[in-house]
């Protein structure tokens, strides 16, 4: 019949404008800000179509989700910070757009450069959200964040992020990326033991001829 | 449809056979192919493309050696059967450059042709437009040549000295002040200036153009301008159209607004650094764009992926494919006037395919997810609130091929789209090969060609799937084309998921930020969901490229975008324009 893939199709427009509301009606009186909701209704099950309330309500960023990069600090007991960044520069030489400077810190006295940077930059204009600078540090220091809400009224002054900008603690990074964080702290612990390990051993071997 | 079994992988011919004066080996360490002369030039080509059958010319495009002072031209051209390519090149004097125009042989050269001559100052003798392409008149100099420097030239290559260990940042619009970060050629001013491109195209299709359509009613001819930014076409792009009446007469594609030298950009690149920067060019698949870089990238190497690498990155290209082809019928609808609905509809599933990629690359859309031998991160082991497996087999199995069969149901039989669609933009199977087509558009067309069987790369050669044809190239096949597509692709997504073996490496060796890539040229080309996407890629043996091309799809399907149009009504142009489905990103690279 002529008409009739027209009608199929809207069989199909009208079938998804009743999926939206048969779902609504499942979630009545809890559409918002419910997370249940939100993953259930976004989720491969959910049918119909839904709006996430945007910005009263936000969608979860996955973990590995990268937006602009941020310096990790651990923090001491006795309170001090300490700086993970050894000025190495291998996120500055990896970047692609360029968009980071290091400036290396040199020692006042013998003049030879001391692992820590006297100043670290990011151009936040021309950061490419690439990731490549967390994934190539070996130090764990520079890692990506999850903030993407960074409209600033002036471009001209706050777009290049200072150190002081930059630094964040480690404990927001595990609360970011809580199996990223797991994953390296094994690494780093099964490496130290195997320093330790290894100290252990020399000492041994330096007592044993001694004993002899 | 027709499945046909791969073809056997014969060695390419022997030029210096056939022709032994005129045409030597290349013996340059790590090159292949000819060194043909540019007066053998067409001869050589007409026998390859009649005697030696290899009738698709994939790719042309120019390198810059000003040590030998020299300016290479590079053809690769292919069989539409399938087997490896022939690749030959000619090398003309840096200083006065002209090679023979290929375009009488391969029609699709013309863009590309035009393309050297506008980067590299390369005149193609019988060229039948030979203008400049990307950029305007009042651009000073070839950019692609060696020599050539941006007026913000910092350093020739990356990485640069600035940033460590001094550190001394500077904002680049400081370094890059407005009104000085442009130049002129000679005797140009800008002000006085009145655009001569535009002139050209007018003298060059005004003739053509009738006077009335000699029927009972008298109509006047029209130049009319569409774009450079016309609502729901895809892009900043220009359409310079001849009407008689409501009926095109010539068409001529202006492009370019949307250029900033990728090419340029990449051979200031590490290697590496320019994996981020392929995700830019078709934006709507970056899986893809990596996969065809890390290939081409990785013959130079000569690195073997890993299993599980592998099987990821057939899985995200097929994803890939998918979520692309939903975006060209969801625009081909828009193109046709069905504004939103169905656009919305077919992006649906691309959310949760994107949400895949974004749990596993770190994004949706610049996925920057592939590295030279293997991928950066493996699967999650959660997404959102379940299992990732769960997830991706509860996708492939369930969900995408559901939401494919209601877009067919949605729209295939729609007595509107048929109308609009059928018999439109008709392209012969010949005029497809002939305009190095590629893609749906040419399977379309009835060309049995996909390089996923033709010249099969990383493990396409274990999955079951078919390769789509249609026989009738017009709009109406192009959407069907794709519509089986994206079955075949969710037969490879679910090949995969059952076949993925569980754990193991996904990268081979040890990550390296700065890899040295052995001397030579490699031409690495995949099956993007727009066509065939190539990169020819030539190292010196150090951490940048020499050169490195891109052979991107939608540019050369813009080749035959007049000669489809012609005689069709207005209204058909944007239509048929969304049916061959371009990306700025890549036309204009």
């Amino acid at each position: 019949m002529y008409g009739s893939g027209i009608l199929a199709g809207l069989g199909v427009t009208l079938k998804h404008f009743v999926d939206s509301y048969v779902d609504d009606l499942k979630f009545l009186g809890q559409r918002y800000y419910n997370s249940t909701a939100l993953n259930q209704r976004q989720g491969t099950r959910g049918k119909g179509v839904f709006t996430v309330q945007f910005p009263e309500e936000k969608l979860e960023t996955p973990e590995r989700f990268r937006f602009i990069p941020f310096l990790l600090y651990d923090e001491k007991p006795d309170g001090t910070h300490e700086d993970r960044c050894t000025s190495c520069g291998i996120c500055a030489k990896v970047c692609p757009p360029q968009c980071i400077w290091i400036k290396r810190s040199n020692d006042p006295v013998t003049g030879r450069p001391v692992p820590q940077p006297a100043a670290f930059y990011i151009d936040i204009d021309i950061c490419m959200n690439c990731g490549y600078c967390a994934e190539y540090c070996p130090f764990d220091a520079i890692k990506m964040d999850h903030d993407y809400e960074l409209a600033s009224f002036d471009r001209t002054s706050a777009h290049i992020f200072d150190k002081q900008k930059l630094d964040k603690p480690v404990a927001y990074y595990a609360s970011l990326r809580p199996t990223d964080y797991a994953a390296e702290e094994k690494v780093r612990a099964e490496e130290e033991a195997k320093k330790a390990a290894k100290k252990a051993d020399a000492a041994s071997k330096a007592a044993a001829p001694a004993a002899a | 449809m027709s499945a046909t079994a791969p073809p056997v992988a014969a060695a390419p011919a022997n030029l210096v056979e056939h022709f032994p004066a005129g045409v030597v080996a290349d013996t340059r360490k790590g090159y292949e192919g000819y060194v043909v002369g540019a007066g053998q030039l067409l001869e050589v080509a007409g026998a390859i493309r009649d005697k030696l059958g290899y009738n698709y010319l994939s790719s042309v495009t120019g390198v810059d050696y000003p040590e030998s002072n020299q300016i290479e031209v590079v053809y690769h051209a292919y069989k539409t059967n399938g087997g490896p390519g022939l690749n030959f090149k000619v090398q003309a004097d840096r200083n006065d450059p002209i090679v023979p125009s290929l375009v009488g042989l391969y029609p699709g050269a013309e863009f590309q042709e035009r393309e050297i001559f506008d980067m590299y100052g390369v005149r193609f003798d019988g060229h039948p437009d030979l203008r400049r392409i990307l950029m305007w008149d009042g651009f000073a100099g070839y950019p692609l040549r060696k020599d050539w420097k941006e007026p913000f030239f910092e350093e020739d290559l990356k990485p640069f000295a600035s940033r460590w260990p001094g550190g001394d940042v500077r904002r680049s619009e400081e370094l890059d002040p407005f009104g000085a970060n442009v130049q002129y050629p000679p005797q140009f001013d800008p002000y006085e200036w009145t655009p001569e491109t535009d002139t050209a195209i007018y003298k060059l299709i005004q003739p053509k153009a009738g006077n009335g359509n000699g029927g009972h009613l008298k109509t006047d001819k029209l130049i009319v301008n569409i774009g450079p930014q016309h609502p729901s076409t895809h892009g900043v792009f220009r359409m310079v159209v001849v009407l008689d009446g409501e009926t095109v007469v010539d068409l001529k594609p202006v492009m370019g607004y949307l250029h900033r030298n990728h090419e340029k950009i990449g051979e200031r690149n590490t290697f590496l650094q320019n994996m981020p920067y392929t995700d830019r060019l078709d934006y709507l698949a970056s899986m893809s764009n990596n996969h065809a870089y890390a290939l081409s990238v990785e013959r130079l190497m000569g690195v073997k992926v890993p299993e599980r690498a592998e099987y990821l990155r057939v899985l995200m290209v097929e994803l890939t494919r998918i979520c692309s082809h939903m975006w060209a019928i969801g625009f081909l609808l828009n193109d046709l006037g069905a504004f939103q609905t169905p656009a919305l509809y077919a992006i649906k599933e691309r959310e949760f395919i994107l949400d895949l990629f974004e749990a596993t690359a770190g994004s949706r859309m610049m996925c920057n997810y592939m590295r030279f031998g293997g991928v950066s991160r493996d699967l999650p082991a959660a997404l959102r609130d379940g299992n990732t497996m769960d997830f991706l087999r509860d996708l492939v199995n369930n969900r995408l091929s559901y939401a494919i069969d209601e877009l067919d149901r949605f729209l295939t039989h729609s007595e509107i789209l048929r109308l609009r669609c059928i018999g439109v933009g008709v392209l012969p199977a010949e005029k497809a090969i002939a305009y190095s087509a590629a893609g749906p558009l040419l399977r379309a067309s009835g060309v049995d060609y996909d390089l996923r069987r033709a010249d099969p790369y990383s493990i396409y050669d274990r999955f079951d799937f078919d390769v789509c044809t249609r026989p009738n190239g017009d709009v109406y096949d192009r959407y069907l084309v794709r519509i089986d597509e994206m079955r075949e692709s969710v037969r490879i997504c679910q090949q995969v998921v059952a076949g993925m073996p569980t754990g193991g490496e996904i990268l081979a060796g040890k990550p390296q930020y700065n890899v040295r890539v052995p001397a030579g040229e490699s031409y690495g080309r995949v099956e993007n969901p727009k066509g065939e996407l190539g990169f020819y890629v030539v190292s010196n043996g150090k951490t940048n490229p020499w050169r490195y091309h891109v052979r991107a799809p939608s540019f050369v399907n813009l080749t035959l975008l007049g000669e489809v149009c012609k005689g069709h009504k207005i209204a058909d142009v944007v239509v048929i324009l969304g049916s061959i489905d371009i990306v700025l990103g890549e036309v204009d690279r």
